[in-house]
Order: structure tokens, then sequence, then C-alpha cells
């Protein structure tokens, strides 16, 4: 078996309220793992258990194969597990004794614990800091000593607890890169926990989704963010439109589907008469002014009016008035084009692989 | 004003010439309030430690008993300490009253409240956070708990300070539990007291110059410790 880190029928609880409840959840050798959900979600709960830093309330957690039960196994277990926090935590010492702590828990030999330090503070790029005091880094340079303090122990898991949440845009792209690069060459299975969905995206082999302290969905990217399992999951991956409707027709995966008087083609296998939730991301949504000559194959078109237009990044989000809400995303130069106000009539265009059917 | 001046100059004096009965005051001073923060930090920095970081039931209550302890009137702690070692107390067959044991029993009692209370204050202030951190690099609970103390060296070192200033400047407790007795038990604030009572204002001037010395010099050192940046 090739699962280094698993847990069965766990359950953290405080008095009365759950934090977790995972019936299973596990972490292959050499995979990434990365745990999505809300704040208060119970990722941070669940990756502390998973590091056994926190007894669970029942369950077990199996590290190699094995079962931890003792607090023996469990300082065992702990010293083959190394965790990054989102703040870098980092000690009243030098970067160099920051980064040599855990080694010197182990009581390694000073000239080991000096090259393997060194070699990881180079790794990370902060080798000419590592007489610095570790309270005068910036907050880059402290989450990469705090990285290297994890990585130089060679961990055969590494939990990341929302490592970069805390940092600027730019230092955060480089830093996510730089990590990408070594968490791959040194085949570490690594469960990373996050609220980012582009961290999530980019870091993860496998995304398991958590809500109100369970998993609510484990899969790859694509799956989960193209495929969501429930509504709450759809929501939580950013799919802004969550229609309920009926099928009406089925023909070979294309049904045709009511939603409040309004007929919309989707592919899927669900029967005549089967109630579903139709999901649609807002990226999958064109709009076309009235004058506009129709392009694509799109099979759905919805005329509508502009409710709101709502800048967002380097987009903008428009909430359309179709008989029923609909959000699509339109970038600064299609808007500038098309001169689109709130108030104006417009076709929503969106084709029916665009979306996702959940059973209600 | 005649008679201050008179008892500075003559202070002086005894003090350059080192006095005897003054040196054996201090020396005394010295080794019953150095031996009472001592035992304080052995019981106060591992008990505190354990009060800020588990959780049972009481907690609070013991929290609170602490820190009423750490404004313990000294005169209260006396009375109880007598009455322990009294002839026909629990522990009158140590024969421990007046005697320099008996106050460094009452100094133990006054300084390690001081010294548990702002232990756990010192350890509760870091991020909860830090010791997880810890734990996860591989600590067993020794080195979790030496990790933590040095985080918190700065207010530890201030609740040492606190402990000692407190324990060699009190009176009440020591002259219950000691007696003042000349060779024996006379420490620099109760033969101060005595002195003073006698109108030898030229001694107790030197006493509580030396008193006022020490608590500096002393108070110097750990904060130039304290002070200290991290070291590799």
């Amino acid at each position: 078996m090739n699962t280094i880190l698993q847990v069965r029928d766990l359950l953290v609880r405080v008095h009365t309220s759950i934090l977790v409840e995972v019936p299973h959840l596990w972490l292959e050798r050499g995979e990434i793992l990365a745990v999505m959900g809300p704040n208060g979600s119970g990722k941070s709960t669940l990756l502390q258990v998973l590091g056994f830093l926190r007894k669970p309330t029942a369950g077990t957690v199996f590290f190699s194969g094995r079962p931890v039960a003792s607090r023996r196994d469990g300082l065992l277990a702990r010293r083959q597990i190394a965790m990054v926090f989102q703040e870098p935590l980092l000690c009243q010492a030098s970067v160099f004794a920051n980064v040599a702590m855990g080694l010197r828990f182990r009581k390694l030999p000073g000239s080991t614990v000096t090259t393997e330090v060194n070699r990881w503070l180079e790794r990370l790029g902060i080798l000419h800091l590592a007489d610095r005091p570790a309270q005068t880094l910036s907050g880059g340079e402290a989450q990469r000593a705090s990285l290297a303090r994890a990585l130089v122990l060679k961990p055969a898991v590494l939990l990341l607890d929302e490592p970069f949440s805390a940092l600027d845009p730019q230092i955060k792209e480089v830093l996510i890169e730089d990590l990408y690069e070594i968490l791959r060459h040194e085949e570490l299975s690594t469960i990373f926990v996050t609220h980012d969905h582009s961290e999530a995206l980019r870091l993860g082999d496998r995304i398991a989704v958590m809500g109100n302290g369970r998993i609510l969905q484990v899969d790859t990217p694509q799956k989960v963010f193209g495929m969501p399992s429930s509504e709450q999951v759809a929501l939580f991956t950013g799919v802004e439109t969550i229609l309920p409707g009926t099928i009406v027709e089925q023909r070979e995966g294309l049904a045709l589907v009511d939603v409040r008087g309004k007929r919309l083609e989707a592919v899927t296998q669900a029967s005549p008469g089967e109630r579903v939730l139709l999901c649609l991301r807002p990226e999958e949504v064109s709009l076309m002014g009235p004058n506009q000559i129709r392009t694509g194959t799109a099979r759905n078109l919805l005329p509508g009016v502009v409710e709101r237009i709502i800048p967002s990044g380097f987009h903008f989000r428009v909430v359309l008035d179709c008989g029923f809400q609909i959000v699509a995303f339109v970038t600064r130069q299609s808007r500038d084009e098309m001169n689109l106000k709130e108030g104006d009539p417009v076709t929503a265009a969106f084709k029916a692989s665009g979306i996702h059917v959940i059973p209600r | 004003m005649d008679l201050i001046l008179q008892g500075a100059k003559h202070a002086l004096e005894l003090l350059i010439q080192g006095d005897p009965e003054i040196f054996q005051v201090v020396l005394l001073s010295l080794r019953v309030s150095g031996t009472a923060v001592l035992i304080s930090l052995l019981l106060g920095i591992p008990l505190g430690t354990i009060l800020a970081l588990s959780e049972f039931p009481g907690r609070r209550l013991v929290l609170s008993l602490v820190n009423t302890g750490m404004g313990f009137p000294p005169v209260v702690v006396g009375l109880f300490v007598s009455m322990l070692l009294w002839r026909s107390g629990p522990l009158g067959g140590l024969d421990l009253l007046y005697t320099p044991a008996a106050m460094v029993i009452a100094q133990v009692a006054l300084a390690a409240p001081i010294i548990i209370g702002l232990t756990a204050a010192a350890i509760q202030q870091l991020n909860p956070k830090l010791r997880l951190q810890i734990l996860s690099l591989g600590a067993n609970r020794r080195q979790l708990m030496w990790i933590l103390l040095r985080e918190a060296r700065l207010p530890l070192l201030a609740a040492v300070m606190a402990g000692f200033g407190g324990v060699i400047s009190e009176v009440g407790a020591v002259m219950m539990v000691g007696g003042n007795v000349k060779g024996q038990t006379r420490v620099l604030t109760t033969a101060t007291v005595l002195e003073t009572r006698m109108g030898h204002f030229d001694v107790a001037i030197a006493l509580s110059l030396v008193l006022l010395g020490i608590t500096f010099l002393v108070n110097l050192a750990l904060t130039i410790f304290q002070q200290r940046g991290g070291t590799r």
C-alpha cells in the first residue's frame, strides 16, 4: 500500500460542537493534497490531528499503515512530520538557530546540523540571513525561514496551514513557485490547507473541500471545480449561478431543463421528471448586445437586462436579470466595446456543456 | 539637617572601613533571600508553566489563588510560618523557628506565588500556536518547555527581579520568624529597623545604602542579561 497518512472515523468534538467529522481521508506518498474550505470549516483542526498535535475525540490516524496510539508512537510519528503555519512563528534567536531547532531536538551532531541548515537556507535563498535575529526578517523572509525549518527535517509528510495567506501578492507568487519546485523535486507527501482557489489549483494533485467539519468532496482539481458534487462545493468553488430546475426531455445525454418556465439545454444523463440544480460558472457565460450577430456554438441564449456591474480584479462581474439571476464575467475591454451599462438589454450565451448538473 | 549629614558621613566611613557587623548582616541577607528566590524558581517555573499550558477543572481557581498569593501581606505569612514552626505547632519538632531556615521558608512563601503567577502570565502571553509549531518540529515535552521558557525570558526575568526585590526588602515576615537575633538572623531590613529605633542613624543609613545598592546591582545584572539579543 502506498498510503503514507490516513484517518478513519475521525471525530473532534469540543463540548457539544463537532469541529471535524471525517470517516476516511488518506494521503498517497509523493502526493500533494490541497484542503480547501471557508473559515471555521475545520481545516486547521484536521491538520493538527494529522500532525499528531491534537488528540481526536474518536478515530484513528495511521502513519505508514500503522495506527498511532501511544504517546511514544505519537512522538515518533511527529518526528516524521513537519508543519508550517500561517504565521512564521520563529523563536527569538538567529535564523540559523531557528532552522536548526528540529535537528537539535533530534540530537544530531553539530556538523550535520550546520551542513543541513546551510543547504536548506541556500535552497530557500536566505543563506545570507543566517546570522540575523529572526525578529528582523520581513514577512516573506520569515516564511522562507519557517519553510526551511520544516524542510531541513526531511519529513515524510509536510503539513502546510495557509502558509502564504499573510504575504504580499508578489512575494507570495515567487514563494509558491519555489515551494512547488521543491515539493516536486523531493517528492514530498504534502497536505496543504488554503482558502485560495488558485493556490489549490496550482499545487494540488487532489483537492478536498471542507464545510462544517466534514469533507464534502475529494477529487482532482478539474472535477472539484468543473463537477462539484453538491451546492455547497459549487458555491465554494466559485459557481455563482445555481438554478433549480426539472428535466423535461432527454436526448442521448443532452437534456432539456425547465427553469422557471424557460428551457435550457444541459449535458447530463438525468431522466425526465428529475429535479436538478444547474451550476453555471460566470466564466462560462458570454454576453451579446442586442444588435450583435450570434457567433459561437452556445446552445443556450437568454435575453435579459443588466442589473449591476461590479468591478472584480481584471474583470467585471455582470449580474443579469433573465427572469432569474445569472452572473457573467466580462473583461474590461469587452465592457468598453459593448458600452455596457446598468439597465441595458443583453443576451447571455452559454454552452450546454458549460452547465454542470447536480441532482436535487 | 546636621543629623542627616553626620549620619551619612559616618555611614560612608563604616562602609569604607568594612565594618564586620554590617558585613555579616549583608551576607546573611543575600544568603537567605538568594536561597529563597532559588527555591521559588525551582518550584515556581515548572508550576507556572504547567498552570499556563494544561487544561484541568479548577485551573482558573488555582490561578486566582496564585494571584492572590502574589499580594500576600508579609505579616500574615510571618504569622502562618511562625505557627507552623512554633514548638507546639505541626513542624515544631524541626526546631527551626528563629533560624535562617525559617526566614527562607517565609520568603519562599512570599516569592513563590510571584514567580508562579508571573511565569504563568509570561507563558500565556506567547502565541498559542508557537507551542504546536515547536511540537511539530519534533520536540518532546522537556524540549518544548525549555524553548517556551526561553521565548518568555524577558517577562520571566522580570519575575525573578520582582521575587528577589520583594523578599530582600521585606521586613515583617523575617522579623517574626527570624526574631532579628544578632549574629544569627539579623538581616539588612530588620537591622535597619532596630538601628533606627535606637537612634543609630549612621548605621541605619549605611545598611539602607547597601540594601539599595544590592537591589540596584541585581536588577542591573538581570536587565543586561534580559536585553541581550538572540544568540546563535
